[in-house]
């Protein structure tokens, strides 16, 4: 190293915005988890289970219904969850900090036309498709402007056009390794002076059949009947779940000289790649990472973006279990799985934990979580992908 | 070579290792042999039908193959290729144990047509749907396609064949992921986070689908005989951009981590900027600000003068709208310095490597200042009277270069800028 340690710079999360299958904003969150809401719906993709997005009214956050309808789902639901978090942080509008405002978003992409994609496929099976075929029905069927809608990097764009969010703009892919990395990052730019303020996020519409396909491949779906995430021994699998969850952070300086409270401190982020290759790799990627975040305790609280799918959900288990002092949150049980966003979700949930004074109950028959009195210091969030990327944070009461 | 600081008191980052595959080629020596003769890259397409496409042409990396074929295959065989010899040049780290992250600049993934196609084919209807599709997905028979359809999948492949520390990052900012992903790696190596740092831009997403989407936004030329001529930067009668394939990598260190091992230094990344566009998705702001602001932030971060670049390796995609907006706007930030700095697009030859682009034309922009000659933008037949660059036409340029700026503009607003220079500032 360096950089002094002692130069890193304090950092707050001063704002977060979240919408999900529980509703949206922070005291409806909060309500839904301490009165244990889970909202799935195992009959529009049966057998596919899905965690629906709750109604929304997009008008809210996104005025302009041109904008919305330059969309798909998944950055509508970002883009307003994004709006919540500078709501929540007193920055909407304030074209001073916006203008200068990082933002690393963690991206997937956008739902396909799945009836331009059936009507290929079908015509194709049926053995009449010349060599131009396929160019020919995608130049006259795709709308032109679903590529802008699909691509990775316009949920920032959208944000940029609609919030006004435009200092800097990256997005990190790879599911939900991503946004542990654009959480790591932001606050590794703010801790070292390379940055003031970030927004940094992510979202995900987990009700797309295009996606049912594609991790149906590698059978992580769950199927027929919804079980908690604990309690997927017998039937393993993550049920998608629509969500999108932004945090600002930002120097406890920056945020003290615009006169912003914080929820919590975002005082560390850690990650890594475990090549998965051997049983037990991700319990070692987690062990090796805790030490790194500085807790001393022998107990504490837990909040993880486990997501129900095997191997990795028994390897993660296999790590708390060796930390019996710390209270476990699973947010996929009350979430789904959310891909990118299911880590920004735990820190949000982290925070918004810290600064009402306790920790939600737990959401889990099998008694792996348990009841947690008292006010919370501390809570770490965890991160374990269903296929590669393990992560972690130590979320922090400002005292 | 001066203190291993810069003037803001931040560790020096120094290229120690660069790859780069193009249409032109695999490697540095082939590439610079033939973009400083003025050859072209660009050819009608083989590789699938092009009937019903109104451009068929494009900068395809025909020379590599993949099987099964698909695009993401391709984008992380071509990343391989960049990074083997970026690796080889700057002999670090043991085999398969690269003393740094990777940063990468990748096109988004998703699933594909001919994988789409196989699917379709294997139901075993003549009327189908998605529920046929989601019927047959599972079981195990097509795992490998989840694996080679995630995101993360070319990074996680780079990092374990390479060995570099830590959880890769692929990232996307449009046209200007290659661009970012140099900034990233040089904001790790100056926060002393790393000593080194592998940072590569890839795409090899020449495909049927992809094609079709920027042909519908209407970005690129239709122009396709000869294919060769299509990709006309600053040319008055220049229509779109042409689709390429291709990667750059490059090896960061810190300059103090490169003395010390005594490597070869190729250059200095002095400075990176980025500001975001928030006019529309896909054009820029009329007024140009974020473009002036971004370059504009590039020169405060290397702590330079419009006065001391020399040459501008200009993002020059021959669209309509952008070499007009990057001459306005570059105009506005160099002032009355600008006839003096030759400027060349790359792209003129190589296409528009899209994800690659920022990171080959870095690689370009330092064999530049080794080789004190400028590649030309070449179909620099009929000048755009509105665009009064002194651009390198045609033929390739001798001049002494000390430092050049490289643009990189995407959709979504992304602008980044990088200052490349030859010896620390």
């Amino acid at each position: 190293m360096t950089e002094p340690k002692s130069a890193a710079k304090e950092v707050w999360i001063t704002g977060i915005g979240i919408v999900s299958s529980l509703g949206e904003g922070l005291d409806a969150h909060w309500d839904a988890l301490n009165e244990k809401k889970i909202n799935v719906d195992d009959k529009r993709f049966a057998p596919y289970i899905v965690h629906p997005l709750a109604p929304v009214t997009f008008d809210a956050q996104i005025p302009k219904k041109g904008d919305q309808r330059q969309m798909e789902a998944w950055q509508r639901i970002g883009t307003y969850a994004a709006g919540l978090a500078l709501e929540s942080a007193g920055v909407k509008g304030n074209q001073e900090i916006l203008g200068r405002m990082d933002m690393i978003v963690a991206a997937g992409g956008g739902e396909r036309d799945l009836a331009v994609d059936v009507a290929i496929m079908t015509a194709d099976a049926k053995g009449n498709s010349s060599p131009g075929f396929l160019n020919e029905r995608l130049m006259n069927d795709l709308r032109p402007t679903l590529f802008l809608a699909q691509l990775s990097n316009l949920l920032a764009g959208n944000i940029a056009i609609v919030h006004g969010v435009c200092g800097t703009s990256r997005t990190f892919m790879g599911e939900e390794a991503a946004s542990i990395d654009a959480a790591r990052i932001a606050l590794a730019r703010i801790e070292s002076g390379q940055s003031e303020i970030a927004l940094v996020g992510a979202a995900h519409n987990g009700e797309r059949k295009d996606l049912l396909v594609l991790y149906e491949f590698g059978d992580f779906n769950l199927k027929e009947k919804f079980a908690p995430v604990w309690q997927r021994e017998g039937q393993s699998g993550f049920a998608l779940g629509s969500a999108g969850c932004f945090l600002v952070l930002e120097s406890r300086e920056h945020a003290e000289a615009r006169g912003a409270k914080p929820y919590a401190k975002l005082t560390k982020v850690v990650s890594d790649l475990a090549q998965r290759k051997q049983p037990g790799a991700v319990t070692k990627s987690l062990e090796a990472l805790w030490p790194k975040l500085g807790v001393t305790a022998e107990s504490g609280n837990v909040i993880t973006g486990a997501t129900g799918a095997e191997p990795v959900t028994s390897e993660e288990k296999a790590f708390l279990r060796q930390h019996p002092g710390f209270a476990v949150r699973a947010t996929g049980t009350m979430f789904g799985h959310t891909l990118e966003t299911q880590f920004p979700l735990g820190l949000a949930l982290a925070a918004l934990s810290l600064s009402r004074g306790a920790l939600f109950p737990p959401n889990d028959p099998s008694g792996f979580e348990v009841e947690k009195a008292g006010s919370p210091d501390q809570i770490v969030v965890v991160g374990a992908g269903h296929w590669q990327g393990e992560g972690m944070a130590l979320v922090e009461a400002v005292k | 070579m001066s203190a291993p600081r810069d003037k803001f008191g931040r560790p020096i980052v120094v290229v120690t290792g660069m790859g780069v595959v193009t249409s032109l080629g695999a490697g540095k020596e082939d590439n610079w042999r033939r973009l400083t003769a003025g050859e072209s890259g660009i050819k009608t397409v083989t590789r699938f039908p092009v009937d019903g496409l109104k451009s068929t042409m494009a900068g395809t990396v025909d020379f590599v193959t993949v099987d099964p074929v698909t695009s993401t295959g391709l984008t992380e065989r071509l990343a391989e290729m960049a990074t083997e010899e970026a690796l080889a040049q700057a002999a670090i780290g043991g085999k398969a144990d690269f003393p740094g992250p990777l940063f990468l600049a990748v096109a988004p993934v998703e699933v594909e047509w001919p994988q789409r196609l196989e699917l379709g084919r294997a139901i075993g209807k003549t009327e189908l749907s998605y529920d046929d599709m989601l019927r047959i997905s599972g079981g195990g028979r097509y795992a490998k396609y989840h694996r080679r359809f995630m995101f993360g999948s070319v990074a996680s492949h780079l990092a374990e064949t390479f060995g570099t520390k830590g959880s890769p990052i692929s990232l996307s900012t449009a046209c200007a992921s290659g661009a970012t992903a140099i900034q990233l790696g040089v904001e790790a190596i100056r926060r002393g986070e790393a000593d080194a740092a592998l940072c590569v831009g890839t795409d090899g997403s020449v495909n049927p689908e992809a094609m079709v989407r920027f042909s519908l936004l209407s970005a690129l030329s239709t122009q396709n005989d000869p294919p060769q001529a299509a990709s006309k930067p600053f040319s008055k009668n220049r229509d779109g951009f042409v689709m390429a394939e291709g990667a750059g990598a490059m090896v960061l260190e810190s300059y103090e981590a490169a003395i010390a091992r005594g490597a070869k230094i190729l250059g200095v990344v002095a400075g990176c900027g980025e500001l975001t566009d928030s006019f529309h998705r896909t054009r820029s702001s009329p007024d140009g600000k974020p473009i002036i602001g971004c370059m504009r932030k590039t020169l405060a971060d290397a702590g330079l003068e419009p006065e001391q670049i020399d040459h501008i390796n200009a993002h020059g995609t021959s669209t309509p709208e952008n070499d007009k907006m990057e001459y306005n706007t570059t105009a506005v930030v160099f002032g009355d310095h600008l006839p003096k700095i030759p400027v060349s697009s790359n792209k003129s030859m190589v296409g528009h490597t899209i994800s690659a682009a920022g990171a080959v034309e870095a690689v370009f922009s330092l064999l530049t200042l080794e080789h004190q000659r400028i590649p030309p933008t070449i179909n620099y037949e009929i000048p755009d009277p509105a665009i009064l660059f002194d651009v390198v036409g045609n033929k390739a340029r001798d001049a002494k270069v000390t430092a050049v700026m490289s643009n990189s503009f995407g959709f979504g607003g992304q602008n980044a800028s990088l200052i490349l220079t030859r010896e620390p500032v």
